[in-house]
């Protein structure tokens, strides 16, 4: 095949309700190459899980097209269905069958066959660590355990493309950090994988390349190095022994940074862009010194996805609070002038 | 710009042999789902057995009906209510299933996109048929018998299951409609208590006020009733009212019936090919 295996043009989705109306997609463009990894990026909202529903003949878009290898999934979507296999953000298992049974099901409706869907059923439960678990209901499952057996089953055909729908939303930093590994050793099998992640760190670790959505359309895309040389340069990071200094720490940064300084929740670090980093680094440093502010740490780094989206669309990409300690830090902002939301 | 698929439309690739597959294995993962889930197989046995009881034993002595032994007449109305209540299990399912989020797994399968309902109220009849037997044991203990033949007392328990049938998918459209399992049940609660209390399920329109007595006499479950009833041969030289459901409560249960399936099963299939859990 030449050109992208999944080609999507134009796709808007508005829905209605009384109170308000969402656009959900507003003329989103997308283009994934067969065999990569591709990360879709975006806050709560932003459209992505509808991108995923339409490629997945979940929804009708409003207008625009959407091909997978050159099938419309609009007018077929029953051929879509033969070579797709999606695995969402809350794992859609069959709480009251088990393991096995869930997986058995899925594999006899995808007319693999009594014999055959066994088989698979059985691989799969080997392959996702879940043998022991494989006879009892799911209902006892860990989450972590649910979303592998929800990735089984979005795998029992070895599908041209697999779907992931935020899967790894929700669950404890371990759980992840596992199924990542799951995953990496599928896309090494060569299946193509659209991922939607909330998570620029899950983004940056899995995918070949990124397209950044905020409010139903692509906002940038590249490889995640791609991303991050837009913005160019360094940032300076510093800690400060005492929260109390951040103000006066601020004028400084912001006198020799490229941007408005941000400052972290908990008050005491402060990151501004720079271009030339060891000498804005110098220069900083001389500056805090002769302002009597007293430092507890004091670096440059590299930009992450984190900075890539924050100066993108003015905010963070927000995650929900509380759920997750290796979310990106939130880059609040009493200093910087209005950027938190 | 986008063509809509027509719902139901078969797809292509779908045969009539995989769609029957399909049919039987949603049948069977629901079946698998009722056997563990004990609430529902109390509700399918415990329920018909102590109506049996509480009605023929408690109001036996005090309800008078014209024609008849109170429990003779007393069997197809519980007969009736109980496969009717059985019948929104199917609206409370298809609510389950959509916001367990299987209903999107499924949607994504290339299976046939009927199978889902017809699993549904397949196993829907299979419960009913249980809790069938069941009730006809009981009634058995209490001293209930059928009069009429042996073919025409399995005609009256087919017609209660083909009633119950086709009421299922009128179900399954209010589940997807209201998407939660709670207010299928609280809903189908509010509406079925009242229909079959003003009907002839437990007594004899006759003795019913004024207009109650006229709902009851073209209340469908009353036809419902009338018609398991005469085939059970349990109307004695009971009077039948002069409405003409009530003159001729076979055929009215037959052509509602079929009305139902003819309305609801192109309305379901519209309504599951574009809903989505979430």
């Amino acid at each position: 095949m030449t050109g992208p295996l999944i080609e999507v043009d134009g796709l808007t989705k508005t829905y209605r309700s009384r109170s308000r109306t969402v656009h959900a997609l507003a003329g989103l463009d997308l283009s994934v190459p067969e065999g990569i990894v591709k990360g879709l990026l975006g806050p709560n909202g932003a459209g992505k899980t509808t991108v995923v529903k339409v490629l997945t003949t979940l929804i009708t878009p409003d207008a625009g097209t959407a091909r997978i290898g050159g099938v419309d999934v609009v007018a077929e979507p029953a051929r879509i269905r033969r070579m797709i296999g999606a695995s969402g953000q809350y794992a859609a298992v069959d709480e009251n069958l088990t393991g096995t049974e869930n997986l058995r099901m899925v594999g006899r409706l995808y007319h693999l066959g009594g014999a055959a869907a066994r088989r698979r059923a059985a691989e799969l439960l080997e392959l996702f660590d879940l043998e022991e678990a494989g006879d009892r209901p799911v209902k006892g499952y860990s989450g972590g355990m649910r979303r592998r057996l929800d990735l089984a089953g979005a795998l029992v055909i070895r599908p041209r493309v697999l779907f992931l729908d935020e899967p790894t939303t929700g669950l404890d930093p371990r759980s992840r950090i596992g199924l990542w590994d799951v995953i990496r050793s599928l896309v090494q099998d060569g299946t193509t994988v659209l991922l939607t992640t909330q998570y620029l760190e899950e983004a940056d670790q899995l995918a070949d390349e990124i397209s950044v959505i905020d409010d139903g359309s692509v906002i940038a895309a590249g490889t995640p190095d791609e991303l991050k040389a837009q913005l160019g340069g360094h940032r300076v990071v510093v800690v400060l022994q005492d929260g109390a200094d951040a103000a006066r720490a601020a004028e400084v940064l912001a006198r020799h940074g490229e941007s408005a300084p941000t400052l972290d929740e908990q008050g005491r670090e402060l990151q501004v862009a720079v271009q030339q980093g060891p000498s804005a680094l110098q220069r900083i440093l001389a500056g805090l010194d002769a302002r009597g502010v007293a430092l507890h740490d004091a670096g440059m780094r590299r930009p992450t996805l984190d900075d890539v989206f924050l100066s993108l669309t003015g905010h963070t990409t927000a995650p929900a609070a509380g759920t997750d300690d290796r979310a990106p830090h939130g880059a609040a902002t009493p200093t910087g002038g209005g950027r938190h939301r | 710009m986008s063509t809509r698929t027509l719902p139901g439309a078969t797809s292509p690739g779908v045969t009539v042999g995989s769609w029957a597959a399909d049919g039987w294995t949603i049948t069977q993962r629901n079946l698998i789902k009722l056997r563990r889930s004990p609430d529902m197989l109390v509700f399918a046995v415990l329920q018909p057995v102590m109506f049996v009881l509480l009605f023929s034993q408690v109001y036996a002595g005090s309800i008078r009906v014209e024609g008849t032994d109170y429990t003779q007449y007393l069997m197809a109305g519980i007969f009736g209510q109980t496969v009717l209540f059985g019948s929104t299990f199917s609206g409370a399912g298809m609510a389950q299933d959509l916001k367990e989020g299987i209903v999107d797994r499924f949607r994504t399968l290339p299976m046939s996109p009927s199978a889902v309902l017809i699993g549904r109220t397949n196993s829907d009849l299979v419960l009913n048929a249980v809790s069938m037997v069941i009730m006809i044991g009981t009634g058995f203990v209490v001293g209930w018998r059928f009069t009429a033949s042996f073919g025409s007392f399995l005609a009256g328990i087919a017609l209660l299951l083909l009633f119950s049938y086709a009421f299922s998918w009128v179900m399954a459209l209010v589940g997807m409609s209201v998407r939660s399992p709670e207010t299928v049940n609280n809903a189908s609660f509010v509406i079925l208590f009242p229909l079959t209390f003003i009907s002839n399920a437990f007594v004899q329109s006759q003795n019913l006020p004024g207009p109650l007595e006229t709902f009851a006499d073209w209340n469908p479950v009353s036809a419902l009733v009338q018609g398991a009833r005469q085939l059970f041969g349990n109307t004695g030289s009971a009077p039948v009212p002069d409405a003409w459901p009530m003159q001729h409560p076979v055929l009215t249960v037959l052509a509602g019936s079929l009305v139902l399936l003819v309305v609801f099963v192109p309305l379901c299939l519209r309504k599951f090919a574009t809903v989505s859990s979430r």
